[in-house]
């Protein structure tokens, strides 16, 4: 078991190497670089450029320098815990994301908790009652959660919280708490507003997790262990919960690693539609305006988590599956 | 005893031969429709257990008919998708009428009066009870040019002459919404089809390679996979959609997008590949192909890939409408499609504000198609996953 956890840590090393030379490509890629496209912006509005403060910034970030020297500089730096800083937000970029990953991680996690809470009941009401109606409509519902866009819904349904409470529109809080403290009122303004981006992002999810849900139940119901234990008069809870529901699981634990980097990073689509407040809509913009580290590092952050995550529920899935474990490998 | 029934050494032994002719299949003879069960071929099978969901040949008809009305949208929407009708910005939709005063017209719209309030400065129309513009079948409208080859000005149906007829209003540029929609259904549909053709090349040649040689090239193809799938789908669309020059001719970004839709979907595709090959070969028949010297691309193309084909058509099915999504969110960010070009996704992205759901509703309703397209999708797909394995 140790081997293989050693074995696991160590494939994640050049996976993360290749991540990192690829997202360093990819911000490489677009024509020109922050830089230029800044001085083309002032010199358009007639402002001075100031010419030797630029030079300086250039060179302090090494962008006279060839990209295989700028991709070690910055790998060296990742490694050191530095993550770079943001042009265009003018701080470093840990600062600007950590200031940000409050909110994130609680409208996440708060869609993950609501994801469950509406999947697991629904998943195993689907499968038990296979073809009822019950069925056809829930299948149904959970198909027009993955069809609607979302950031439609999210629009409509913003407007419509508009209209019946109230509610403001946009952003994770009322205005006037907008880069106020921390306070009991504005705690309670943020979860006036949370219920839109949570209900919207849960949806889709939620509607792939009942159809997971439904379809590894499924498979394990009709198993011969399934029919034996009730024709033994196991009582129905039981047979139902205690081992197919358990070995069913097997998916649902193999996605735990998935989460992790969507707690941090959350529905960047919805998030811009509704102006909110978390770290999606700042990396799409640093994406657009080649804000090139604030990007690139946000960028290989959620990738260490993925690698990360893939790594915990691989191990969790060995712990949990014996026949995982005595093949010594996972089978995702 | 025995030895009195036996004849003397040396001789023959006695033995009974039936004189009829050898039926092989006496004893468990298959009846007419056993045998039609019994020895159909795959694809057959499959394609019985398909019709019993009902729901997948439904959505199947419903996509077919979309496809091919792609191929004719000159002649099916009421206006060129472009021509604009500067007295009717912001019309709302025009309603179908059948009776005018009790009497039967057939189907026809009523004029519109314009006013402009002067205190919210909102454009308002409201329909002209007097003035009666029946609608046309097999007209001749704006004039288009089909598909380069000839030009024509026929219409399956157009306004009355100086009338109007917008069934689902018109927007900013009093562009027909219902006209745009028909348009843009060529792009958005075909995106997730081309999309998914490359998906589906780059996964078979991938998985196939990683999945038949093992080994090193299995490796680095398995990393490969997964430096791809640790990487958040949105900011990477975006990100290469960044790169495209904004020179670029609408035309060529539309193959650049289908083209990165398709880069990123291949992973899944390819794993699958990979481990079908990987339990298939050790199956019996491989073997036996092997020692009977079938040469490895015989095995992989003639036993091995149409034994998961199917589910991988199923696959790339479920795969299309998550495409169409992807391109509706690309272009509605502004970094897909851009606006000479027609697509959904282009046309909410004048959906984007909360102003227009207040006031101007029916620029929402491009969402109808993609939502019911990829429910369509998704029912086909089930349909095809679970005919996928008939022998189940």
């Amino acid at each position: 078991m140790l081997l293989y956890i050693f074995r696991r840590i160590l494939i994640m090393i050049p996976t993360l190497l290749l991540t990192s030379a690829l997202v360093f490509t990819i911000m490489e890629l677009p024509p020109g670089d922050y830089f230029e496209s800044y001085m083309a912006e002032l010199q358009a509005q007639g402002e001075g450029v100031d010419k030797a403060r630029i030079e300086f910034l250039k060179k302090e970030y090494g962008f006279d320098k060839s990209p295989v020297e700028r991709y070690f500089i910055w790998l060296g730096g990742l490694l050191q815990g530095d993550l770079g800083y943001s042009f265009e937000y003018q701080m470093p970029v840990s600062e600007l994301v950590g200031s940000r990953i409050f909110l994130t991680v609680l409208v996440s996690f708060a869609t993950i908790l609501l994801t469950w809470l509406i999947a697991f009941p629904i998943g195993i009401y689907s499968a038990t009652h296979q073809y009822s109606w019950g069925d056809y409509g829930l299948t149904f519902l959970g198909l027009m959660g993955i069809a609607v866009p979302n950031f439609l819904l999210a629009l409509i349904l913003m407007y419509f919280a508009n209209v019946w409470f109230g509610t403001s529109i946009g952003h994770l809080m009322a205005p006037e708490y907008l880069g106020q403290p921390m306070s009991w009122a504005k705690f309670k303004s943020i979860l006036e507003h949370m219920w839109i981006p949570v209900i919207v992002i849960g949806l889709a999810g939620t509607a792939s997790m009942i159809r997971k849900i439904r379809a590894n139940l499924l498979d394990e119901l009709q198993k011969q262990y399934t029919i034996t234990a009730k024709a033994k008069g196991l009582h129905p809870f039981k047979a139902l919960v205690k081992y197919p529901l358990r070995s069913s699981l097997n998916f649902f634990v193999g996605g735990i690693g998935g989460i992790l980097p969507e707690i941090v990073s959350g529905a960047e689509i919805v998030a811009i539609v509704l102006s909110l407040e978390t770290t999606g809509p700042l990396l799409i913009k640093a994406l657009q305006s080649q804000d090139m580290y604030l990007a690139g590092s946000f960028l290989m952050f959620l990738a260490l988590l993925t690698v990360i995550g893939v790594l915990i529920s691989d191990i969790a899935l060995a712990f949990l599956d014996p026949r995982i474990r005595l093949q010594g490998r996972s089978t995702r | 005893m025995t030895s009195m029934l036996l004849p003397p050494p040396g001789s023959p032994l006695e033995h009974y031969v039936s004189e009829k002719p050898f039926d092989p299949k006496s004893i468990d003879r298959l009846s007419a429709a056993q045998e039609r069960i019994y020895l159909a071929s795959q694809w057959r099978l499959m394609w019985w257990k398909f019709k019993r969901h009902r729901v997948a040949v439904v959505s199947g008809i419903f996509l077919g008919i979309l496809y091919i009305s792609i191929l004719f949208c000159e002649l099916l929407a009421p206006y060129h998708y472009q021509s604009r009708h500067i007295d009717h910005i912001y019309s709302p939709p025009q309603r179908v009428h059948l009776f005018h005063e009790g009497q039967l017209i057939g189907p026809f719209v009523y004029g519109q009066k314009y006013s402009l309030n002067m205190e919210t400065l909102k454009r308002q129309y409201e329909p002209d009870r007097s003035v009666v513009h029946p609608i046309r079948f097999f007209c001749r409208g704006d004039p288009y040019n089909f598909w380069g080859i000839f030009e024509s000005d026929v219409h399956l149906f157009c306004p009355a002459e100086n009338g109007t007829l917008f069934l689902l209003g018109t927007d900013r540029l009093g562009r027909d919404v219902l006209s745009r929609i028909i348009y843009g259904a060529r792009v958005s549909l075909t995106i997730g089809l081309i999309g998914v053709a490359i998906s589906f090349m780059l996964g078979l040649i991938f998985g196939g390679l990683a999945g038949y040689y093992g080994g090193i090239i299995d490796l680095v193809i398995q990393r490969i996979i997964e430096v791809l799938q640790s990487l958040p789908t949105i900011p990477l669309w975006l990100a290469l959609a960044a790169i495209m020059p904004v020179t670029w001719s609408p035309m060529v970004v539309y193959f650049a997008i289908t083209v990165i839709l398709g880069l990123i979907d291949w992973t899944g595709l390819a794993r699958a590949v990979r481990s079908k090959l990987l339990s298939l070969r050790e199956e019996d028949y491989v073997l036996a192909a092997q020692l009977m010297g079938a040469s490895p691309v015989r095995i992989i193309g003639r036993h091995l890939v149409p034994g998961f084909m199917s589910h991988l058509i199923a696959s790339a099915t479920l795969a299309i409408p998550s495409m169409i999504l992807g391109e509706t969110a690309l272009s509605f960010l502004g970094l897909g499609l851009r606006p000479p070009i027609t697509s959904w996704g282009v046309l909410l992205t004048e959906a984007q504000n909360i102003n227009i759901v207040a006031l101007y509703p029916w620029l929402l309703t491009p969402a109808i198609p993609v939502i019911l397209v990829v429910l369509a999708f998704n029912f086909l797909g089930d349909g095809l996953r679970d005919a996928a394995d008939p022998y189940k």
